[in-house]
Parts: C-alpha cells; sequence; structure tokens
C-alpha cells in the first residue's frame, strides 16, 4: 500500500475547503463553521463513548460468575450509574443531532451557516464544561445514583460526588437547548430558495423534532437536578419526605424530561434511516408526509407518557391506564415509520452497501425494542418485569440496537461527504455485521434474563443465570471489536481512502450537490431547489438511466 | 458583525436575520416557561399538601416592599416598551433615555429584594441557615417587628403549632415555604441581573447610535426578555406574598 492517497482518474478533492481553509488549533478552537464544530463534537462525544465503554466492559467482566467477579458492591453501583450518565447524557443524547446535525443541516437545505454560528460553538463549550464536571465526579468519589438520581438516594443518603455531577448535567443542559433552539431557526429561516417545507430531507424533519424535545424537555431536568442539587447542599426538603417534601415528584419531573429524552435519542437514527433506504432501494421514499408527521407526533405524544416508568410508585390505577394507553399511542407513529420504511424497500433496487445494512439492522432491532416496550406499557405485565434486565434488554435494543446503528450507519454514510474519502468498503461490512452479531448475543439474553426475573442494578446473582449471563458477556466482547473496527478503519481512511467526489452513492439530497468536503460557505452559489425529495425518476444528473437499473453501481474503497 | 446593522454573514438580508433573532427569542422564553415550571409546579403541590403551613409562612413576609417592587417592575416594563418604540421610530436619544430609567428601576427592585431578603436573615427564615419560625417569638427585640405585630404572630403560630401537632412539622414545612420562596425569587432575581448586564449592553451600543429604524432588534429582543422576567414576577407576587392576607 502507498503512503500518499491513490486518486481515481476523474475524480479530485477540491483544492480548497472547510479541512484546509485554515490550520492550527486556534482556528479549530474558535471556528464558527458548522462543519468544523460537528467535528469537534465527532471527536468529544467518541470519546465519552469510550469512557462509557471502559464501565460497561467492567459490568460485563464483573458479572461473570454469580457472586461478582471484579469490584466490590459499592463499586459495582458507581460503574453503571457513571456508565449511564456517560451514555445518555454525553454521547447518545448530543451524538446524531450535534454531530450530524450540526454538519448536515445547512448542507441539507442549502444554507451557509446555521442561523446563529457563534451560539453553535458556544454550545459546545457548554458541553465542553458539563463535561468536565462530570469526569471530575467521576474522578473524585465517582457516583452511584442510578442515572435516574433518585431522591432521596441523590439528595441525602449518596457518599458519592452527586454535586459535581448534577451540576454537570445541569450546565450540559444548556447546550442541548441552544443547540436546539438554533436547529429550529435555522430551519425556519435560512431555507434556500425553492427548499418548501415539504421538501426538506427526513432527516431535517427528524432533528426539527428533536430540537422542539430540546427546547421544551430540557429546562425541566435542569430545573429537578438544580433543585436536588440544592437540596443536597442546603439540606432542603423538595424531595425529601423527612423534611415534608415528595420524592415521587422528582420521579415526575425527572421522566417529564427523561421519556421525552428517549425520542431525543431514537428519532435523529430515524431521520438517518429515511435517507439511507431510499439511496440504496433507488427509490422515492414511501409515505414521505407521514413520517415527517409521525416525527412530529412522536415528539408531542412523548410528552404525555411519562408516568409509565413509574407504575408501581403507587400512582392512582386511573392515572396508571391513562399512562398505559398513551404509551400505547406513541407506538403508532414509530410503527408508521416501520411500515413506510420496508414498503420503501418493496421491489427496490436494493444495494447492501454498508449504510444499508445499519438501515436493515436498525429496522429489525429497533422493533423488537418498541414492541418490547408495548410489554412494558402493559399495566399488569410491569409488575412482573419492571427493574428487571428485560427493562435493560428493552433500552438498549432501541438505544444501541436502534440509535446507535443509526449514528454509526449516518457516519458511514456521509463520511465521503465529511472527509471527502470512502473509506474501505470490505472491512466496513464486516464490522456491521460482527455488530449485529454481538448486539443480539449480548441483548438477546438479558430479555430471558429479566423474565425469569433477574433485577437490574444487582452485583450479584443465583447460579441458574450464569449461562445467560456469561452468553451476554461473550457477546460484549464481539460487540466491542465491531465498534474498535470502524474507530480504526475511519480513522485510517481519512488519509488513505480513496477519493470520494460529489456523490458516491449517488444519493438526491442537497448535501451530495456540493464538493466533498464542501467549502467553508457551502455552495459556490445559493442553490435554487426545483426538484422533489428523492425523486430518483427526474435526476438525470446522478447518472442513474432508469430508476430500477442503476447504471452506476455506488462507489467503493476497495473495488 | 461590523458597523452599525451590518448583515452577519451567514444570512442573506436584515430582514432575514431579523426574523431569525426574534424567533430565537421566542424559543428561548418558551424554554424559560418550563424552567421556572418545574418551580412552579413543585409550589403548587406543596401548597395543596400544606395549606396552613404555607399561608401562614406567607403572611410573614412584609407585604409593602413586595406591593413596591411590583409597582417599579411595572413601570421598568412601561420604560422598556418606551425605549422600544422610540428605536423603532428612530428617536436615538430617548432609546438611551428609557434604557437607562429601565435600567434604574430594575437596580431599585434588586435593591429592595435586598433588604427583603436581609430581613428574612435576621428573622432565621432562611433554610440551611439557623431556620426557625419561632426565633422571633422566642427572642422579642431580635427581629424588626413591631409589638402587635409580634403578638398577633404569637398567637397565629401557637394555633398553627397545635393543629400540626408540634414544631417540628411546622419548622419543616414552612423551611419547605422558604425554600420555595427564595428558589423562586432568587432565580428571578438572577434573570434580573442578566437583564440588567443586558441593559448595559444595549446602553453602550444606543449611545453609539447604532439603532436606527432598520435596524433594532436587540432592543426589541432585551424587550421581550424583559417584559417576560416582568410577568414571571406578576405571578410569583401573589403566589408568594398574598395566600392568605386579610
Ligand atoms: C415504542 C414505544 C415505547 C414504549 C411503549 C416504551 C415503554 C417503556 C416502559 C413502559 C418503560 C418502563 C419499564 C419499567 O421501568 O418497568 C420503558 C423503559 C425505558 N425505555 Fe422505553 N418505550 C418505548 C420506546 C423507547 C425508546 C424509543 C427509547 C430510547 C431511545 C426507550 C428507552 C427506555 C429506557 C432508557 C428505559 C429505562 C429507563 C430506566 O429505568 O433507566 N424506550 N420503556
Ligand atoms: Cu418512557
Amino acid at each position: 500500500m502507498s503512503t500518499t492517497p491513490p486518486k481515481p482518474p476523474g475524480y479530485q478533492l477540491p483544492e480548497e475547503h472547510y479541512l484546509n481553509a485554515t490550520y492550527g488549533i486556534r482556528s479549530w478552537l474558535l471556528t464558527t463553521d458548522h462543519k468544523r464544530i460537528a467535528l469537534l463534537y465527532l471527536a468529544s462525544v467518541t470519546f465519552f463513548f469510550f469512557i462509557g465503554g471502559i464501565f460497561a466492559t467492567m459490568i460485563r467482566i464483573h458479572l461473570l460468575t454469580p457472586a461478582g467477579y471484579l469490584v466490590t458492591p459499592e463499586t459495582y453501583n458507581k460503574l453503571f450509574t457513571m456508565h449511564g450518565v456517560a451514555m445518555i447524557f454525553f454521547f447518545l443524547i448530543p451524538s446524531i443531532p450535534a454531530v450530524l446535525g450540526n454538519f448536515l443541516i445547512p448542507l441539507m437545505i442549502g444554507a451557509k451557516d446555521v442561523a446563529f454560528p457563534k451560539l453553535n460553538l458556544l454550545s459546545w463549550y457548554i458541553y465542553i464544561t458539563g463535561g468536565c464536571f462530570v469526569l471530575y465526579s467521576f474522578a473524585t468519589g465517582g457516583l452511584d445514583t442510578g442515572w435516574t438520581f433518585y431522591t432521596p438516594l441523590s439528595s441525602v443518603y449518596s457518599n458519592s460526588a452527586v454535586t459535581p455531577a448534577v451540576i454537570g448535567i445541569f450546565i450540559n443542559g444548556f447546550s442541548s437547548i441552544l443547540t436546539g433552539l438554533n436547529f429550529v431557526v435555522t430551519i425556519h429561516t435560512m431555507r434556500a430558495p425553492g427548499m418548501t417545507w415539504f421538501r426538506l430531507p427526513l432527516f431535517v424533519w427528524a432533528q426539527y423534532s428533536t430540537s422542539i424535545i430540546f427546547i421544551l424537555g430540557t429546562p425541566v431536568i435542569a430545573i429537578t437536578l438544580l433543585l436536588a442539587g440544592l437540596e443536597r447542599m442546603f439540606h432542603l426538603g423538595f424531595f425529601n419526605p423527612a423534611l415534608g417534601g415528595d420524592p415521587i415528584l422528582f420521579q415526575h419531573l425527572f421522566w417529564f424530561y427523561s421519556h421525552p429524552a428517549v425520542y431525543i435519542m431514537i428519532l435523529p437514527a430515524m431521520g438517518v434511516i429515511s435517507e439511507i433506504i431510499p439511496t440504496f432501494a433507488r427509490k422515492p421514499i414511501f409515505g414521505y408526509t407521514f413520517i415527517a408527521a409521525s416525527s412530529i407526533a412522536i415528539a408531542v405524544i412523548g410528552f404525555f407518557v411519562w408516568a409509565h416508568h413509574m407504575f408501581l410508585t403507587g400512582e392512582s390505577t386511573y392515572a396508571a391506564l391513562a399512562f398505559s394507553l398513551l404509551s400505547y399511542l406513541v407506538a403508532i407513529p414509530s410503527a408508521v415509520k416501520v411500515f413506510n420504511w420496508t414498503s420503501t424497500l418493496y421491489k427496490g433496487s436494493i444495494s447492501y452497501d454498508t449504510p444499508m445494512l445499519y438501515a436493515l439492522g436498525f429496522i429489525g432491532l429497533f422493533l423488537i425494542g418498541g414492541l418490547t416496550g408495548l410489554f412494558l406499557a402493559c399495566l399488569g405485565l410491569d409488575i412482573h418485569i419492571h427493574d428487571t434486565y428485560f427493562v435493560v434488554a428493552h433500552f438498549h435494543y432501541i438505544m444501541v440496537g436502534g440509535a446507535v446503528m443509526g449514528y454509526v450507519g449516518g457516519l458511514h454514510f456521509w463520511w465521503p461527504k465529511i472527509t471527502g474519502k470512502l473509506y474501505p468498503e470490505f472491512l466496513a461490512r464486516l464490522a456491521a455485521v460482527i455488530l449485529f452479531v454481538g448486539f443480539n448475543l449480548t441483548f438477546f439474553p438479558q430479555f430471558i434474563l429479566g423474565y425469569l426475573g433477574m433485577p437490574r442494578r444487582y452485583h450479584n446473582y443465583p447460579p441458574e443465570f450464569q449461562v445467560l449471563n456469561v452468553m451476554s458477556t461473550a457477546g460484549a466482547s464481539i460487540l466491542a471489536l465491531g465498534y474498535l473496527l470502524p474507530m480504526i478503519y475511519l480513522t485510517w481512511s481519512m488519509r488513505y481512502g480513496k477519493v470520494a467526489g460529489r456523490n458516491p452513492w449517488p444519493a438526491t439530497g442537497l448535501e451530495w450537490t456540493t464538493a466533498s468536503p464542501p467549502l467553508t460557505e457551502n455552495f459556490d452559489v445559493t442553490p435554487v431547489v426545483d426538484w422533489e425529495p428523492y425523486d430518483y425518476k427526474n435526476r438525470p444528473d446522478l447518472g442513474l438511466q432508469t430508476p430500477t437499473a442503476p447504471t452506476l453501481a455506488p462507489a467503493h474503497g476497495d473495488d | 458583525m461590523h458597523r452599525t446593522g451590518e448583515l452577519s454573514g451567514q444570512f442573506q438580508t436584515l430582514e432575514q436575520q431579523k426574523e431569525s433573532a426574534t424567533l430565537g427569542m421566542w424559543l428561548f422564553l418558551s424554554t424559560e416557561i418550563l424552567f421556572f415550571g418545574g418551580l412552579f409546579l413543585t409550589y403548587t403541590i406543596n401548597r395543596h399538601t400544606y395549606a396552613d403551613v404555607f399561608s401562614y409562612s406567607s403572611r410573614t413576609i412584609k407585604l409593602s416592599w413586595g406591593a413596591i417592587n411590583t409597582v417599579v417592575l411595572i413601570g421598568s416594563s412601561l420604560t422598556m416598551a418606551m425605549s422600544v418604540w422610540s428605536a423603532e421610530v428612530g428617536k436615538k436619544k430617548l432609546v438611551t433615555f428609557f434604557l437607562i430609567a429601565t435600567l434604574v428601576l430594575g437596580g431599585v427592585f434588586l435593591g429592595i429584594k435586598g433588604i427583603e431578603y436581609h430581613d428574612k436573615f435576621v428573622e432565621h427564615h432562611v433554610p440551611g441557615l439557623g431556620f426557625d419560625m419561632y426565633y422571633c417569638t422566642k427572642n422579642p427585640g431580635a427581629c424588626n417587628l413591631r409589638p402587635e405585630d409580634l403578638q398577633k404572630e404569637r398567637v397565629e403560630l401557637d394555633e398553627l403549632t397545635k393543629k400540626m401537632g408540634g414544631e417540628t412539622a411546622v419548622n419543616a414545612n414552612s423551611q419547605l415555604f422558604f425554600s420555595l420562596y427564595f428558589g423562586m425569587t432568587g432565580l428571578h432575581a438572577l434573570h434580573m441581573i442578566i437583564g440588567a448586564g443586558l441593559l448595559l449592553w444595549l446602553i453602550k451600543q444606543s449611545m453609539a447610535g447604532r439603532f436606527t429604524t432598520q435596524y433594532n432588534t436587540p432592543v426589541e429582543n432585551v424587550g421581550l426578555y424583559w417584559h417576560f422576567v416582568d410577568i414571571v414576577w406578576i405571578y410569583l407576587f401573589p403566589l408568594l406574598y398574598l395566600i392568605d392576607r386579610h
């Protein structure tokens, strides 16, 4: 292999683009270019993914034996708490919005940047500041309250470093809020001529819905954690029954954000899938308006189901019934999406490129995750499986099988745009398969464990559960390999990958009409949109002769 | 951004820039509503559960200062509105004048709030700092109360203690009230301080003559923010001061 990147005939990197426009660490740390900010986020969320991943590995090693293999019970509590906090607040919530959303929204709508570029950079600094507080908490005593911070454990009894963690998450919330605000304004006011609302890529609709949740949900968790923190620091009693406060109120406030937050994590991934599927099926997406509207519906209904996390707190039966029913309702728009994606595949001319493998994997895993959510929303059944490994498996199917798969698939899909280079296709497909296998081996046994009654958040378990736990740990090591591979070959491809060209797949979005990597201003001239979204029929510029018979196979890094 | 009213690079037109800024401010205010919303909910639930103690605790706050502050703040909303109007019609001197007036009124509000906080500190009504609802009645002369008020307080407090079944309950629950009082008014005061900072920045710009009939979005947006903070107070005042006055 030669050390200089090979250049295929026909494709050249643009002479000047956003990556080489300016040099030096200052030009990155003070940048207001949404594409560079996206890369700052890419580096930082990957860092937190690593931290969370290390904790996860330790948890799985510990659970190899019934008595617990690795750490003390106290440390075990800290492991799962810090795993959850790092993964949820500092990896998954910002991942797709702050990395892919930042990079793509202006490109997809034909704008030069987001509406408030300085605010965008500020959001990253806020995120980093919050992250530092949380790392400080991890390093000085750790955190053992569970990512849910239930009071009075978090406000009175815990001896771990709760205060800095709460402050960190509080601060980080403003990063989400400002990013959401920036996106909503950008989507409203910065669209290029001809880019009407119903010509927006579905990824943008998904980001729009997510941003609404950012704006309306995040302040509630911010104030809630602030109150819990004040309670801890000044011995106040908002949520402390000994002082007349109400711990259940904390749970209501917490889930008022944290249920919608699960849609913050999944909606953007659904947006990614809606871009990938039509591209590799070479067909317009089926039911565009339904998919767009279902994103909004999920964002709205998602605000009214929070108490399904609290069926066992003694809430009134009528309230529980209402929340159960509403939880069933929220599954409808999710199902609408799944049906539309599969209908898009029907009679499509499908190619199994890496992003498509992730998208197909997403559909299957999200289906399992979503359906088991309905089990949990069923009042009688939840009494049996609440706080067991069944819940753990449910949310990992959605958050890892769904959201993270969507994120990694999206990274592959837009990698040629972000870096201008192609990744090695064979390795990438291999990694996708390894991830899929490793994931199922890790988490499917947990459904069974939970159903058999293994509770979550315990450091030990009865011996009869060992076989399934060992399977799960074995799966986790495969999963870890599956994550390391892309990290390695994607980094490698930045230097040695083949030059991608503007539109390697080819796909229909506006982002593919500009150079790869794009210029700092994104487009030479403001684009004018006169085509419908995902319209493969009327786009001779893509080089596909007929919608069903592609003459141009997708470009690969190793063919 | 460089000179007066100049367009930032990411926008095509001034209208687009203005529309973006205004929409951004409204979205920010909707975030704020939910931010305060958590506190209002906590308040409502506890007020419902501990109605008697909340009524009593509320009566120990001096009404006059709160009433004066309400008037001051409504006045400042008026001056703020006047400065927005002046900017729209291009009266540059008036813009600066009304902005300064708003800042002064805001300062008066914060000053009075400071006096109120100090009173509460003297009366040992600050949660976490030797909180004791019985401090004034047990140490006559320690608090700045008229004898007849002190007598009234003693009678009411005795009655409440009997009803609640002991001093511990009264102290725990009224500490909840005062935690909320300080939490809510404190967060509100923090918003006032941020608002004052924004006003200072506007005044500087305004003195440099930056605001014209074409370009006055910052004045308008800070105005929106200021009115929002006022409205929060309009809710706080009855909830905290007027629960049960006769
Ligand atoms: C299809 C609609 C869904 C339904 C009906 C549903 C239902 C539920 C229910 C009832 C619970 C509580 C289980 C218990 O504690 O006993 C739960 C837990 C959870 N769900 Fe879902 N869910 C859905 C989708 C999602 C999505 C999209 C995500 C994430 C992206 C998600 C993430 C979670 C998490 C993280 C928990 C556990 C929280 C904890 O206790 O730590 N769910 N789900
Ligand atoms: Cu939920």
